[in-house]
């Protein structure tokens, strides 16, 4: 397997106070990969430095070429979509509108219709609510309309910060099929961000423990879940 | 009755050109938070142009759509040129930008066109229409373009991606850009239209209120006036806002206080909303789930 995504000594800063300190990871074609950590370690930050949302240095390379450069506005038109911390819905504009944004950038009109049609088989809810004003939702529905938003855009990679955050059970739990089924069926590659670890590592393929700002431990899912020490050192449970 | 019926008639001719100025200033406010104290002058520069071009030999209409176009683009460099660069200044810092920039489209349409009233021909025919005797010609076709231009933008925010495009970056600026949409841009073309739209407000009024570079001054306030009556954060209820404050406006002048001090009407209007219902007839409290 080739790496899609690959960061090398990613460092990122909000103002003067540095928060990654050289990050190594990479995502493989395909694959999901989970960022663990404590609040405060940095994870939430390595999506966003990504996608150039804060000042960061280091080489990242995405399709075997380097990224560096590219502003927010142009990550989305390499094929990556960010899910991001809060879920960024639109709150005044309804469901429709939102999963519109998310194909901004496409031209191709058919393709599009097929995956709103694909995004409200995946949630009907938010097609029984599409010309619903977004704010109007519950916490539960805005992350589906975040998921789908970014889904909207036909992504080959997509960044997830806490999707299951502020959620009940039932709902994470139908999420998180949701998104191993598109993972499987679109061969969409995932980073994804989480506090609820056992969750992200029933998912992922990979996983990354974070603490402050630098990878402690990384290796396959399976066995960082299976390692107590790492479990009981930094999982907490 | 009849002298009342023609003031309220008069008085939506001219309160729809403040719903279209007032639909201008809402539309730089909701993608920045803040009045564009320029946009009145930048209007009147607007139409000076035009006055320019009509006494040169080009037929009006010719002269209202050239107009409309360089009004946009001059708008967009506006944004780009002058306001871009304090993007992240403090609110009062902005404030004095825009207080500068009214003060420049003042004297300059002051030095090259002179502070001399000029006369400005209405496109419309001198007849009344429809055997309509309670407006002019001109109020009537003011009222109609009042509705023309409250359509387009409607349709244009409402059914076009950029439309969507610009609403979005200016509700969520972050999320947008995660989407793809290029903000500042937007901004840039917001400025574009709120200057197209005020060049359409200053062509109509300048038949009825003469062509000098202090003529949209009351209409600007009358307009600002408008957006606040009908919600700043709203622009249907700011063109509502509009027309009801032109009624007003020359009810009062004509019954209540004189035309002399009519303009403190809008005063009294902008104070008495601020204090009663600070978000406008129809604007919007923002309640957040914390």
């Amino acid at each position: 397997m080739e790496a899609l995504l690959e960061t090398r000594g990613l460092k990122a800063f909000y103002g003067p106070i540095q928060v990654l300190h050289g990050l190594d990871i990479a995502v493989q074609e395909g694959g999901i990969t989970a960022l663990l950590g404590a609040n405060g370690a940095g994870k939430t930050t390595t999506l966003r430095a990504l996608c150039a949302m804060v000042r960061r240095e280091g080489a990242i390379n995405y399709g075997g070429a380097a990224m560096n450069a590219r502003q927010t506005e142009d990550v989305v038109r390499l094929g990556i979509a960010h899910v991001p911390d809060g879920r960024g819905t639109f709150v005044d504009l309804t469901v429709e509108e939102n999963l519109r944004l998310g194909a901004y950038t496409r031209s191709d009109r058919e393709a599009v219709k097929q995956d709103f049609a694909r995004v409200y088989g995946y949630f009907p809810r938010l097609e029984e609510r599409r010309q619903q004003q977004a704010g109007t939702l519950s916490g539960g529905e805005q992350q589906m309309l975040a998921i789908s938003r970014a889904l909207m855009l036909r992504p080959k990679l997509l960044l997830l910060d806490e999707p299951s955050f502020g959620l009940a059970p039932i709902i994470i739990k139908d999420i998180f099929r949701i998104l191993r089924a598109i993972n499987r069926e679109d061969r969409v590659s995932m980073l994804i961000v989480e506090q609820n670890a056992n969750l992200a590592l029933d998912l992922a393929d990979h996983a990354y423990l974070i603490e402050t700002g630098r990878v402690a431990i990384s290796g396959p899912a399976a066995a960082i879940k299976s390692d107590d020490s790492v479990r009981r050192s930094y999982l907490g449970y | 009755m009849s002298a009342l019926l023609h003031q309220i008639f008069s008085g939506l001719a001219m309160g729809g050109i403040y719903a279209i100025l007032a639909l201008a200033l809402v539309m730089i406010y909701q993608a920045t938070h803040l009045v564009n104290f320029a946009q009145g002058e930048m209007a009147m520069f607007s139409t000076y142009v035009a006055w320019e071009m009509i006494d040169s030999g080009m037929p009006y209409w010719a002269a209202f759509a050239l107009t409309i176009v360089l009004s946009f683009i001059g708008g967009m460099l506006i944004e780009r040129i002058v306001i871009r660069p304090f993007a992240h200044a403090p609110v009062l810092t902005i404030v004095i930008v825009f207080i500068g920039l009214l003060l420049i489209f003042n004297s300059v349409a002051g030095w090259r066109y002179s502070y001399t009233i000029k006369t400005f021909d209405s496109p419309f025919p001198d007849k009344r229409w429809f055997g309509n005797t309670l407006m002019s010609s001109h109020e009537s076709g003011a009222i109609l373009v009042t509705f023309a231009v409250l359509a387009l933008v409607y349709a244009f925010f409402r059914f076009t991606p950029l439309g969507l495009a610009m609403r979005a970056a200016a509700q969520n600026p972050a999320s947008s850009r995660l989407v793809g949409i290029r903000v500042g841009w937007m901004l840039a073309i917001g400025w574009g239209l709120a200057a197209a739209i005020g060049a359409v407000a200053g062509m109509m009024a300048a038949p009825i209120v003469y062509l000098d570079p202090n003529m949209m001054l009351g209409i600007l306030l009358y307009a600002f006036a408008g957006a606040v009556l009908g919600g700043i954060d709203n622009p249907w209820g700011a063109a509502i806002g509009g027309f009801t404050v032109g009624v007003l406006e020359n009810i009062a002048g004509a019954y209540v206080v004189g035309p002399e001090i009519k303009l403190s009407v809008a005063l009294v209007i902008i104070v008495g909303v601020l204090v009663v219902r600070p978000s406008g007839l129809f604007g919007r409290t923002l309640v957040t789930r914390v």
